[in-house]
């Protein structure tokens, strides 16, 4: 029987069984963030323990950070400087490379990993934050952690890990033009629901697949948290090779050709055995919008609210009914047309490079609507300049967009910034959590196409209406 | 870590699924670089009558004086998803909660659980429906030993990989017992280095 993508890095991680279930891991990089990260920095230290493996650890500056322009530690949330200012201490302390406000090289931790190849292939990763599996688009095995788990893979750059269970869902066939990896995402998890990779690790496979460029598998991947899957990953290609090569922490010289020589093995076997395996048509695929407050509750975004029996399967009636209410919207309300007063665009879902340029393809020529707070928010500081460097920033600003400095921004509402009390948003990211993005704000989340056409529009709009 | 073996106490009924993070411990509410003081900040988006408040919901199950003491909550399926935030399990067991008794966990929070010393019992919707109809009148008994989960309603066993229970039952640090096999650990490293350069930085 051959081996899963996944059972291949596993076994070269394999330090020792610690029971039938739970093995030894090597971990070869650890990342982590002023919001979970400068905790676990500071309890090891308070522990007595140091860091084993400095240069491969990194810190950024992304969760509370302030993203109006000319932005110091100072931050809206209350008490975000003590994030910064603790975060930052302990990081020098430990002689980590800290990415800090300031430095082209900061921004939303799963943005700048992969651009400076601290991610690779056949690598293990961890770092305190859910959305930690969207770098397994790289064909690393990457995935989120708390922050105890972060101190320990600190300390002795392993973790004690259960093994999981293995799922391959394959997408064959071709997107329709019009539909993103955003789209492809959430009609996964609508399909499949939140819980439906729960226990695995999930292999994206299928010409589909394949045919996504490395930005749009970082979307695909980044929410396979949402569907409660212990991480997804994507079989290593010439895409992704291509993508590394020359960046600041990738390989060089011989060791490049070693190192590519050595990915070139990581997919899986064409006898590799999955516990689960699901087939998915990509043609079936529309561009999908939530309408709820889990991101199961996504519909294709000409389709309506759905009654009660048509995700009774699956939604029970409490959590329908509440969904219901605090969206306030009503089974058969039709998505396309319901006003809206923000939209956002940015997140480690979808503030890549390639993501504003198909939302300023939209906005071009074009004006957000009176009623709309619109606002973008690169993924990270090296995005923000390469926009700018095409103009792209002009394009967003001209629309009626905020243009921002780099960070997670109001993806969540820690206190500080929000879109307003029961505000109904339209946002690029990846939670609609009940008052994720502010006090009682509605969030749909869609793709950066959707946003950009919904924030002119004042509206759901879909976005093939506009290109 | 306080060990755990065998707990009878009240449980809180909380039958929801999809119970984020966000829900458990907001963000707003996470203020400092501690674990600590974030009992106050548990499910502060139900339990107070304004974001930011901490005017009681009266309708909220954990102001309801019957479960003032509950150290056991019954809820819904992929309890803790969402944000890897390890405050929600600080936030739940500075509150006083030491297991949690629900269809299924997300990951992440189930690992935080274990770590800090909470109990993550899996059991089917019925027996969990069960427990919580009869939750008013008696308390709940969670035996780790036996892997057992009783109340006047029933008996359930349930089932927990051996790192987890043995976690639990002896209150162990993993960090501890993972640094006493560092020998082995820097011998992987070192063949693995030779192997793998573009790894070691």
């Amino acid at each position: 029987m051959g081996s899963s993508i996944f059972e291949k890095i596993w076994r070269a991680h394999h330090i020792d069984a610690i029971d039938a279930d739970t093995d030894l891991i090597l971990v070869d990089r650890v990342l982590l963030h002023e919001r979970t990260g400068g905790v676990a920095l500071k309890s090891l230290a308070e522990a007595g323990r140091s860091v084993l493996a400095p240069r491969q650890t990194f810190v950024t500056m992304d969760h509370v950070v302030d993203t109006r322009p000319g932005r110091t530690d100072d931050t809206i949330m209350p008490t975000g400087k003590a994030f910064i200012t603790a975060t930052r201490e302990a990081a020098q302390a430990a002689g980590l490379t800290l990415f800090d406000l300031g430095d082209p090289a900061q921004g939303i931790v799963h943005v700048i990993s992969p651009e400076m190849a601290i991610v690779l292939p056949g690598a293990t990763l961890v770092c305190p934050d859910s959305h930690t599996c969207s770098q397994g688009a790289l064909g690393a095995l990457a995935w989120g952690i708390g922050s105890t788990a972060a101190e320990h893979a600190l300390a002795s750059s392993t973790l004690r890990v259960k093994r999981p269970k293995t799922m391959r869902i394959t997408i064959d066939g071709t997107l329709v033009p019009g539909v993103t990896a955003k789209d492809l995402a959430l009609h996964l998890i609508a399909r499949f629901g939140s819980s439906g990779g729960a226990g695995h690790i999930v292999e994206y496979a299928g010409e589909a697949v394949s045919a996504l460029d490395v930005e749009a598998r970082l979307t695909l991947c980044n929410m396979a948290t949402e569907f409660a899957a212990f991480t997804a990953i994507i079989a290593p290609d010439e895409k992704v090779f291509a993508y590394l090569k020359g960046r600041r922490f990738a390989p060089s010289g011989p060791d490049w050709d070693r190192a590519v020589a050595a990915w070139a093995n990581l997919r899986s076997d064409d006898d590799a055995v999955f516990d689960t395996e699901h087939q998915v048509d990509a043609a079936e695929v529309a561009p999908m919008v939530t309408w709820g407050i889990s991101p199961q509750q996504a519909v294709s975004l000409d389709g309506s609210v759905p009654s009660f029996d048509a995700v009774a399967a699956r939604d029970p009636r409490e959590l329908y009914d509440r969904a219901l209410a605090y969206m306030d919207v009503a089974a058969g309300t039709s998505l396309v047309g319901l006003p809206i007063g923000a939209a956002f665009i940015g997140s480690c879902t979808n503030s890549r490079l390639s993501d504003l340029r198909r939302a300023a393809a939209i906005l071009k020529g074009r004006k957000v609507a009176a009623s709309v707070k619109a606002i973008c928010v690169p993924g990270s500081t090296r995005v923000k300049a390469a926009a700018e460097a095409e103009g792209l920033d002009k394009i967003f600003t001209d629309a009626g967009f905020e243009w921002r400095e780099s960070g997670c921004s109001m993806c969540f509402f820690s206190g500080g910034e929000s879109f307003g009390y029961r505000q109904r948003v339209i946002s690029s990211t990846n939670r609609n959590f009940e008052s994720r993005q502010g006090p009682e704000t509605r969030s749909h989340l869609a793709s950066p196409e959707t946003v950009a056409a919904s924030a002119i529009a004042g509206m759901i709009a879909d976005p093939r209406t506009l290109a | 870590m306080d060990k755990f073996d065998r707990l009878t106490a009240v449980a809180a009924p909380l039958l929801r699924d999809n119970i984020d993070t966000d829900a458990i411990i907001p963000s707003r509410e996470m203020k400092s670089v501690s674990k600590r003081g974030l009992a106050d900040g548990l499910f502060a988006g139900w339990r107070y009558q304004a974001i930011g408040g901490r005017d009681p919901s009266a309708d909220f199950i954990l102001n309801d004086p019957a479960y003032a003491q509950a150290q056991i909550l019954l809820t819904g399926t992929n309890f803790g998803c969402g944000s890897s935030r390890e405050h929600a399990a600080w936030a739940l067991v500075e509150y006083g909660f030491r297991a949690i008794i629900a269809p299924s966990f997300n990951p992440i929070f189930r690992s935080n659980c274990v770590n800090n010393g909470i109990v993550p019992v899996e059991l089917d919707a019925a027996a969990i429906a069960a427990l919580a109809e009869q939750a008013g009148a008696a308390p709940v008994t969670v035996d780790l030993e036996q892997c057992l989960v009783s109340s006047p309603a029933g008996s359930w066993s349930f089932a927990m990989d051996g790192e987890a229970r043995q976690m639990l039952l002896n209150g162990m640090d993993a960090i501890e017992l993972t640094l006493s096999r560092k020998g082995a650990i820097e011998a992987f490293r070192t063949a693995d280095a030779a192997a793998r350069p573009w790894i070691y930085l």
